[in-house]
């Protein structure tokens, strides 16, 4: 931590020289507003990203966006697209009929495993069986963050969550689902891939996968683009977040490893 | 090798104190304030003049509000030089 006295003393702000140039600025997609996320959430990096990403292919005039249920209900309130409000696990059900009425739409769904995994499991593998030609972003953070921290299908062997208090029993709970393995064997999957937020480098990966999952449907490549985003829960793990992202890294990448699952048979 | 000079600017009022960009920064330019903002958060601010422009703390910051500029290699020398001037200006009206 850092010394309060020293800190108060030195507290001067410092501003940058007119000579200097922008180099990165908050996207003009992200809408102006504090968000509603806890401090050191990863929903609002993706936010972000997903901004980025329409802002550079500008496709701003023609994405339309899934909000789901979860933390990320009101996600229309940040990103400045066409949105479409699902009802609890339906948000790929919602996208495919969209992307059937507008084919020439950018459709992406924003689900959280309490959504995808869990009541949404049965219309994710089904839109992924049917191959429909929208990208999917999944946020993995093994609980469920809204309703105060419960058991999620993607909860870790032994963690602590609220309905769960002295960790998961394999043989009482099953086992953790690995989605995106699960849906890499469907033929209808095209790109399927894990990915990270937790610190700069694996932002940087995490915005090339998003930015190559929406060109493969602009190009109309036919087939379901999956990106998974290991992200962290800071209120529902009970930790501030630099320790939430510590213990991301430890333990979750040992379950949930990094990397592309499926990538289109050309590139390889 | 004249040393990339770069700066950010914090967003106070969007800033939630969640300290990823202090730890993040490579050049330890960042600090938390001590001071809170209206939402009751000590929000991070540029302490040191060490920052290159890495971008790093933008990347990883939940809140975006995280703005960064950096130094051309045409008014590097300029900078440097305007910089102490306006240092040196600074230090004399504090006394």
């Amino acid at each position: 931590m850092y010394n309060m006295v020293d800190v108060y003393i030195s507290e001067r702000i410092l501003t940058p020289d007119k000579s200097m140039d922008k180099v990165w600025e908050r996207p003009d997609l992200l809408i102006d507003v504090p968000n509603h996320y806890c401090p050191g959430c990863s929903h609002s990096v993706v936010h972000r990203l997903l901004m980025e990403v329409v802002e550079e292919l500008d496709i701003m005039e023609r994405t339309i966006g899934i909000a789901p249920v979860g933390c990320s209900v009101l996600a229309y309130d940040y990103l400045n697209v066409d949105m479409q409000e699902a009802a609890h696990g339906r948000a790929t059900a919602c996208a495919s009929g969209i992307k059937r009425v507008f084919p020439d739409k950018i459709v992406f769904t924003y689900q959280g495993d309490g959504d995808l995994a869990a009541i949404g499991t049965s219309e994710t593998i089904h839109t992924v069986n049917r191959g429909e030609n929208i990208v999917m972003v999944f946020i993995n953070n093994g609980i469920y963050g809204m309703t105060g921290g419960q058991m999620a299908p993607t909860t870790l062997e032994g963690a602590k969550t609220s309905t769960c208090p002295e960790g998961r029993n394999l043989d009482l709970m099953g086992h953790p689902i690995k989605i995106a393995d699960m849906i890499a064997l469907l033929d209808g999957a095209y790109y399927v891939t894990r990915q990270a937020v937790h610190n700069s480098k694996t932002v940087r990966k995490t915005k090339k996968a998003l930015l190559k999952a929406f060109q493969y449907q602009i190009d109309g490549k036919g087939g379901t683009s999956f990106v998974e985003i290991v992200s962290n829960c800071p209120s529902g793990w009970k930790m501030t977040p630099l320790e939430a992202n510590d213990w991301l890294a430890k333990n979750m990448f040992e379950y949930y490893p990094l990397g592309n699952i499926k990538i289109p048979q050309k590139e390889e | 090798m004249a040393k990339i000079r770069g700066s950010v600017t914090i967003n106070k009022q969007y800033c939630k104190g969640c300290e990823l960009c202090v730890y993040e920064c490579p050049q330890d330019s960042l600090k938390m304030s001590t001071k809170l903002n209206t939402k009751g958060y000590h929000f991070a601010f540029l302490a040191e003049d060490t920052c290159t422009g890495c971008i790093n703390c933008a990347l990883v910051c939940p809140d975006a509000c995280i703005t960064v500029y950096r130094g051309t290699k045409k008014n590097q020398l300029s900078t440097v030089k305007k910089t102490t001037n306006s240092s040196s200006k600074m230090a004399l009206k504090a006394l």
